[in-house]
């Protein structure tokens, strides 16, 4: 069963009415398109853009600035690796090429059967407990080999 | 009477297992019809003991850890509910020396209240900062901020009393308070800490501020890397709106405030203060010139107040105990407490608040333990990724703005990431360029083109490729972003490049001598 929505102007017009007379509706109406779509699908800027009195260039301009804002749906789960300087002092670059080769995929990619999209981080503030890693919203620390590969079986799962 | 159990919420220790535990505890509770009560707190900051479980006694609370799932049912056998021992027996938490040699004040509650309960945080002195503030008058109450010495705990340094004392300063119109709760850096987790264990503190610190500066309104930019804190502190809003701490004439006093939460969406220059500002605006978070500085011109043109989650949670405790109190800790013109975070390689990670003058060596070495692999410790990262790398020639620089300025280097938001001997200086002056190309907002040219420039040339020294004329590139390039960047991302990222390379020289290919003269 997909996680997201297929693309639905109605929808996506319900999300942008509901935001679009707070201040700075921008981004809360991006978060929101990006938790029901799996991502900022392009048919949605014009909507955005009328409704926020912004042209598309510039609308186009801020989404593309935040490495948040997909233009594709990720897989069906999202495992994301931080490779930031705390957890480099750990390991992680190892684990970082580990979880590529058991997946067959590059960091930002998505493996054949599209059930997990591996993403670099740059810090999760669990740099206490590093190497750290997020699967979804749910987080793990003090990583290593095997706790790395139980974590990929089970995101595959 | 129920007997109480304490197991963090905290994301830290969730990461490593501490809601498996806090459910082996429920299950178990359950089956054997035990007399518990399970509160779920914020976490203490010793993440090398997480999962900590605490159990209140007579004589205050024993802790064990870091305890599996599958310890509980030993743990109970033993009789920890008496806080009997056992082999994963802590004894009191508060006597275990990581903890009682803190001078806890930011982080006074966390560890030890319910986040979710506005009831707690107020049996726990909660808001007698904000009562105080309402009693004595706005002006009464920057002078009082203003004397405790306090200095933006974001990297800064900024004395936070002053700016408030300039937006308070500004004609009577629509204001703003702004939290910067981007917390990227890092080998930083002090934000996140608070946000999640005692998000009460942060509202009151903010909500003194609306007062001090006739704001009726304010926002939290929180990073999206962190859901758990983003969750924390709705709660907290929502908890204290139902209690009349946020909304209209807030505790029955005369003034309106309220506030929201807004996320950020993973662009590191965020955390700079005018790029959050544009960010919170809905546009891309290109940074600001300054000036105008934010407290005349900031969100949406208004007035505003932006400082970081440290400086404004640390405003209950100087109102409830006055400024003098606050400054009294501390050295020079560093003063009160830095929460200091220790992470990467180390064997006591976690969060150590204390007065302003301790050394690196001692945070290293006798607090944090030395590394967590057991190797020598080569190299300590302090401030983030735009902060200076230390050998352990320079451990006897104590920890205070000035200091670590004349070493060359920067405290930051306290962050400190130790590497072992392992680690590979010219890689991470490497990693330092390329995180400054891919963070760069891309309005200033030093930084946008300087740092993609600095990976080439890194690139080029490591392969040996005409190595002495582009070591003396590199540090000219350095210059040129130091001082001709817009902010702190360019401005900063030579501090890890060129300490790096003056301090490692030999990962370089270089010798230490050369370098020397260079300076």
């Amino acid at each position: 069963m997909p996680r997201y929505e297929p693309w639905n102007a109605d929808r996506a017009g319900e999300i942008i009415a509901r935001h679009r007379h707070e201040e700075g509706a921008a981004l809360p109406i991006l978060h929101e398109l990006q938790a029901v779509f799996g991502c900022v699908p392009e048919a949605a800027i014009p909507l955005m853009a009328e409704a926020l009195n912004l042209s598309r260039a510039e609308l186009h301009g801020t989404v593309t600035f935040y490495h948040d804002f997909r233009k594709e749906p990720p897989g069906r789960r999202v495992l994301k690796l931080c490779r930031a300087e705390s957890c480099q002092a750990t390991g992680s670059d190892a684990l970082a090429a580990r979880a590529e080769a058991k997946l067959g995929v590059e960091m930002g990619g998505t493996n054949t059967d599209r059930s997990v999209t591996l993403e670099a981080v740059y810090c999760l503030g669990l740099c206490h407990s590093s190497p750290a890693a997020m699967l979804d919203k749910q987080v793990y620390g003090m990583l290593d080999d095997a706790k790395l590969d139980r974590l990929i079986d089970e995101a595959q799962r | 009477m129920s007997i109480r159990i304490y197991i963090s919420r905290d994301s830290g220790a969730l990461c490593v297992g501490a809601q498996e535990v806090a459910t082996q505890f429920f299950k178990l509770a359950e089956q054997r019809g035990l007399d518990v009560e399970i509160v779920r707190t914020g976490s203490r900051g010793m993440y090398w003991l997480e999962p900590l479980v605490e159990v209140a006694c007579p004589e205050g609370r024993v802790g064990y850890g870091p305890v599996k799932p599958s310890d509980v049912e030993d743990l109970l056998k033993a009789g920890m509910l008496d806080g009997k021992a056992h082999r994963l027996s802590l004894g009191l938490v508060e006597e275990i020396p990581f903890f009682k040699n803190q001078t806890r004040l930011t982080f006074k509650n966390c560890g030890i209240i319910d986040p979710r309960s506005l009831e707690d945080y107020k049996a726990h002195g909660g808001y007698k900062g904000l009562a105080k503030a309402i009693e004595i008058g706005p002006e009464a109450t920057v002078e009082e901020v203003v004397n405790s010495g306090l200095r933006g705990r974001g990297g800064a340094g900024f004395p936070t009393g002053i700016k408030w004392r300039t937006v308070a300063a500004t004609p009577p119109q629509q204001k703003y308070i702004v939290c910067n709760a981007d917390e990227g850096d890092s080998g930083t987790f002090a934000d996140r800490m608070i946000m999640e264990g005692d998000p009460f503190v942060l509202i009151e610190g903010m909500t003194i501020a609306g007062i001090v500066v006739g704001a009726n309104y304010g926002y939290i930019y929180i990073r999206s890397e962190y859901p758990d804190a983003v969750e924390a502190m709705e709660i907290a809003i929502r908890e204290a709106r139902a209690g009349g701490m946020l909304g209209k004439k807030i505790a029955g006093s005369k003034y309106d405030y309220d506030m929201e939460v807004r996320v950020g969406a993973g662009a590191y220059v965020c955390g700079e203060e005018t790029s959050l500002l544009e960010s919170l605006e809905g546009k891309r978070g290109e940074v600001r010139a300054k000036p105008p500085l934010p407290a005349h011109i900031g969100l949406f043109g208004k007035p505003t107040v932006i400082n970081n989650v440290l400086s404004l949670a640390s405003v209950p405790i100087i109102m409830a105990e006055g400024g003098a109190h606050y400054r009294d800790y501390g050295m020079g013109r560093s003063r009160g407490t830095m929460p200091i975070q220790l992470a990467g390689n180390i064997k006591h990670g976690g969060l150590y608040e204390t007065a302003f003058g301790i050394t690196l060596g001692a945070l290293v070495d006798e607090i944090g333990g030395g590394t967590r692999s057991g190797r020598p410790v080569r190299a300590v990262q302090v401030g983030g990724p735009l902060g200076a790398y230390f050998p352990r020639e320079l451990f006897e620089t104590p920890f205070d703005y000035e200091a670590f300025t004349a070493a060359d280097g920067l405290i930051g938001h306290g962050g400190v990431v130790v590497f072992d001997d392992s680690v590979d200086m010219a890689k991470q002056a490497r990693f330092a360029m390329e995180f400054c190309a891919i963070e760069s907002c891309g309005k200033c040219t030093p930084c946008r083109i300087g740092s993609t420039r600095g990976v080439e040339l890194m690139d080029k020294i490591v392969a040996g490729e005409d190595r002495d004329a582009n070591l003396v590139v590199l540090e000219d390039l350095c210059h040129t972003m130091k001082l001709g960047s817009l902010c702190a991302l360019g401005g900063f990222t030579p501090y890890p490049v060129m300490s790096a390379l003056t301090h490692f020289p030999e990962d370089f290919g270089a010798e230490k001598k050369r370098l020397a003269a260079a300076e």
